[in-house]
């Protein structure tokens, strides 16, 4: 993680913020989170509507649909949060 | 159009020092751990009659909850000697991140990744340790890196795969998720909070009632804060119980 922040500190060496690195590492950062949230969104939409169509059919499974959903979106989130990570690094780092 | 001073990440998340090396994320690790020790001694106190009652009925309430909630989902009746360490990792976890929407706090001590991180450590040796102790260093690299059930020419995909994320995704992702959603709920907030101040104080005064919709915003994300608080202590503490039950029974 911070082998990251001092790479891209010293890709973006330059602190004006009017100058054309700083406005690529903006446009970078808002791109990074924005494309790494399309994978998980589609991602989670289907677990989550395969899920609720589980529970629908089967009430009395609905607990353990519930955890193994739970656990799906945890893993399936994790994707979108480290393009969140890559954000924070490529905006303030 | 109005100007919106965002200030530095840095003094987001960085106060200044208490007293020396003692900052508030330090203060708010040993209060969640003051606390959740202090809720489960007061619990323990011998009680003359035979319904529990006061503390002692809420302790009964989160130790149910591990057991019925996290451990019999995941590693069924035998993963029950566990609940003492879900239990710990839970509610450190849960009062982290409480103070994220506690007033004053406004801080979730789990949005810098030192208290992830470690947490993600200890959970990597504890599984690691588990698999080894139940099926000796061989045995559990054994069914680690060569997974039962799989075509033999596939071992060359399937054992780098593994490997990898056994052994390295595992903490990272565990540490990330954690840190990377209380981060992000705490920049949410930080966020609305600073649009309805400035609309509100704006030099135009025809900006002023707009400033009520992100002050609504605000109020929303903040109950919505209070459901993420329980639902990353909840999953982190089902990971844990998956990777723990993995690594006794691979079979399962």
């Amino acid at each position: 993680m911070e082998a990251i922040a001092h790479l891209v500190a010293a890709a973006s060496a330059t602190k004006d913020p009017n100058s054309t690195g700083a406005g690529l590492t903006a446009l970078g950062a808002g791109l990074a989170y924005g494309f790494a949230a399309i994978g998980p969104a589609l991602g989670i939409g289907n677990l989550v509507g395969k899920s609720v169509e589980a529970m629908a059919r089967q009430p009395e499974a609905a607990g353990m649909v519930r955890t193994t959903m739970f656990l799906g979106i945890a893993f399936t989130e994790a994707l979108a949060l480290i393009g969140f990570v890559v954000f924070i690094l490529l905006k303030f780092a | 159009m109005i100007a919106l001073e965002f200030p530095e990440i840095n003094s987001l998340l960085r106060w200044k020092d208490l007293f020396p090396t003692f900052n508030k994320i330090a203060l708010i690790a040993v209060l969640a751990s003051v606390i959740s020790m202090v809720i489960f001694i007061l619990a323990t106190r011998k009680q003359t009659d035979e319904a529990p009652r006061g503390i002692r009925n809420f302790a009964e309430v989160i130790v149910e909850f591990i057991e019925d909630g996290v451990i019999m989902q995941t590693m069924g009746k035998e993963g029950l000697q566990w609940t003492p360490f879900l239990l710990t990792m839970f509610l450190f976890i849960y009062l982290c991140n409480a103070p994220g929407i506690i007033p004053f706090f406004q801080m979730p001590a789990t949005a810098r990744m030192a208290v992830p991180m470690f947490l993600a450590l200890l959970v990597w040796v504890v599984f690691n340790a588990t698999g080894i102790k139940h099926q000796g260093v061989g045995g559990y690299m054994k069914s680690v890196l060569f997974p039962p059930g799989v075509p033999k020419a596939l071992y060359i995909l399937v054992t780098p795969i593994e490997l990898i994320s056994t052994l390295l995704v595992r903490p990272f992702s565990l540490a990330v998720r954690l840190f990377a959603n209380m981060l992000a709920g705490h920049i949410l907030l930080v966020t609305f909070a600073l649009l309805s101040e400035a609309l509100f104080q704006a030099r135009d005064k025809i900006l002023i009632p707009v400033g009520i919709l992100p002050f609504v915003m605000l109020v929303f994300l903040t109950s919505f804060e209070v459901l993420v608080a329980f639902l990353q202590a909840y999953i982190f503490a089902m990971l844990t119980a998956v990777y723990i039950g993995g690594a006794a029974h691979p079979e399962h």
